[in-house]
């Protein structure tokens, strides 16, 4: 299986991939890692006649924090997530997270800004970047603007992002040290995309929640960030009925299609069920 | 079409050619330079047959354009034998641990191990098969390949290899 024909550009700078893309409007698409276009290209469901390879974007790399706020570039690999001290310390559900994506192959060339850009419901990392409260950063041919992750994805493979924008990076506000967190992906063998999988993110002061945030993954056609499920979390003790009340507010909210994963129904289930056992490891990690 | 120049170093030599954008680096490896250890043995990306080593990555071959290793430094399995010719570690496990029956999957499985052994060369059993993850193999049950690491591992740090009482 062997791509369409297209003309390949190295830009070196942002600008220069951003006017490269208004110049060739719907024609040309971004290449980051490459590992969900590639494929999409060798199957023809995608034929873009102009690749804009970022991988020479020198400003799109790199893991810092800024006051209480972590920015990644958005060409950062998966393996750069997974090994990254600063994450590790500060945000570890993202390696946690980056380690249950595909392979090492994978991750190796995958890259977080690629994962949030692609729009496929499957992707772990839009989720992810709901629970965390994330803003992604865009650059236009008229600069730059900020769009919440939980206002990014409108449908499959389609999300706020104009043909001539790039994602440049992503801003998480840090968790207060102490919290717990944890990603559940429930998948038929390695390497697969999740039949259902939960993000939770939450602090505790005793016994009682003090914050919780809560978002589903491949369980509707873009990522769900579960606001009411969240909502009743917070302030309580994670007492079994406030629970049960929660995941049946989250399971209330998915519309998944039915697929080689399993019939709607069960995937719907197992969305609450990951989020139940996600819940008990972050309140776990929180209370130390 | 047109044709782009790349340049690489492929098992530590240099290499110059035009390619069309297209090309994969699979068929670049395969058919313009004529090394033929890389299979293509999937067409989704998973069954890690066509990994090669990229800059001390290792990389799915076929899910990577030949532009986008221009400058890159490559070793596939043809570069895995020792200096003088001898078999590498790895090599010389898969012989003595079986770590494979038809052979298709190997070439692969080794590259990845390589990659695998430099950045943890010492990795605990649970480590090497989730290291591998990437690599499937239809033959072996995946057992022997273990072996045929740890094998290597113990080698490579001076120690016999001793199999695990079961
Ligand atoms: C076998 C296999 C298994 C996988 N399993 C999983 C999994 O379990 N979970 C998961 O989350 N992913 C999985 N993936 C996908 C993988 O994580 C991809 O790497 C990721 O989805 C896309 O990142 P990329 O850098 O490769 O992007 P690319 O494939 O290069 O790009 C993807 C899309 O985003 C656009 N794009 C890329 N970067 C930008 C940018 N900066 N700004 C604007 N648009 C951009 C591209 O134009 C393209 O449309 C799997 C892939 C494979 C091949
Ligand atoms: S041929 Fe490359 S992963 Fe199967
Ligand atoms: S030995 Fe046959 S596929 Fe692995």
């Amino acid at each position: 299986m062997i791509p369409g024909e297209f003309i390949y550009h190295r830009p070196s700078s942002v600008s220069e991939a951003v006017s490269l893309l208004v110049s060739h409007g719907d024609e040309a698409r971004p290449l980051a890692g490459g590992h969900s276009l590639i494929p999409m290209m060798k199957l023809r469901m995608a034929a873009p006649e102009h690749l804009i390879d970022l991988s020479g974007v020198a400003d799109l790399k790199g893991i810092q924090e800024v006051g209480d706020t972590i920015v990644i570039g958005a060409m950062t690999t998966q393996h750069e997530l997974v090994n990254s001290d600063l994450l590790i310390a500060k945000l570890p559900i993202i390696r946690e997270t980056s380690l249950m994506i595909a392979d090492p192959q994978i991750r190796y060339m995958g890259t977080i800004g690629g994962n949030l850009a692609n729009g496929d419901p499957g992707n772990d990392m839009p989720g992810l970047m709901q629970c965390l409260n994330a803003v992604y950063v865009l650059a236009g041919p008229d600069g730059e603007r900020d769009v919440a992750a939980r206002d990014f994805y409108e449908a499959a493979y389609f999300t706020a992002l104009a043909p001539e924008e790039l994602v440049t990076a992503v801003k998480i506000p840090t968790p207060p040290s102490g919290h717990g967190f944890a990603y559940e992906k429930l998948k038929r063998k390695v390497g697969d995309y999740a039949t259902a999988a939960a993000a939770v993110l939450v602090t505790m002061s005793g016994d009682t929640v003090s914050s919780c945030s809560v978002a589903l993954t491949n369980v509707a056609d873009t990522p769900l960030y579960a606001a009411e499920a969240s909502e009743i979390l917070n302030g309580s003790t994670l007492d079994a009925d406030t629970v049960k009340r929660a995941v049946a507010a989250a399971e209330a909210i998915t519309m998944p299609a039915a697929d080689g994963r399993g019939p709607a129904e069960y995937r719907t289930k197992m969305a609450g069920v990951m989020l139940e056992r996600a819940l008990a490891r972050a309140a776990e990690r929180a209370k130390g | 079409m047109e044709q782009i120049p790349v340049t690489m170093t492929v098992n530590g030599k240099k290499v110059q050619r035009f390619v069309e954008p297209r090309t994969l680096l699979i068929h670049f490896l395969r058919e313009d330079l004529n090394l033929t250890g890389p299979h293509i043995g999937c067409e989704t990306s998973h069954c890690g047959a066509c990994t090669v080593d990229m800059n001390g990555m290792s990389v799915k071959s076929c899910t990577l354009f030949a532009a986008q290793a221009n400058n890159a430094e490559l070793t596939t399995i043809e570069g895995m034998a020792n200096a003088d010719g001898t078999l590498s570690a790895l090599q010389e496990g898969f012989r003595q641990m079986h770590g494979l029956q038809c052979g298709f999957c190997t070439p692969g499985m080794i590259t990845r191990a390589h990659t695998l052994l430099q950045e943890n060369p010492d990795p605990t059993e649970e480590e090497i098969r989730f290291g591998i993850a990437g690599n499937l193999c239809r033959c072996t049950g995946y057992q022997n390949i273990v072996k045929a690491i740890q094998y290597a591992a113990a080698k490579l740090n001076g120690r016999d290899y001793q199999e695990a009482a079961e």
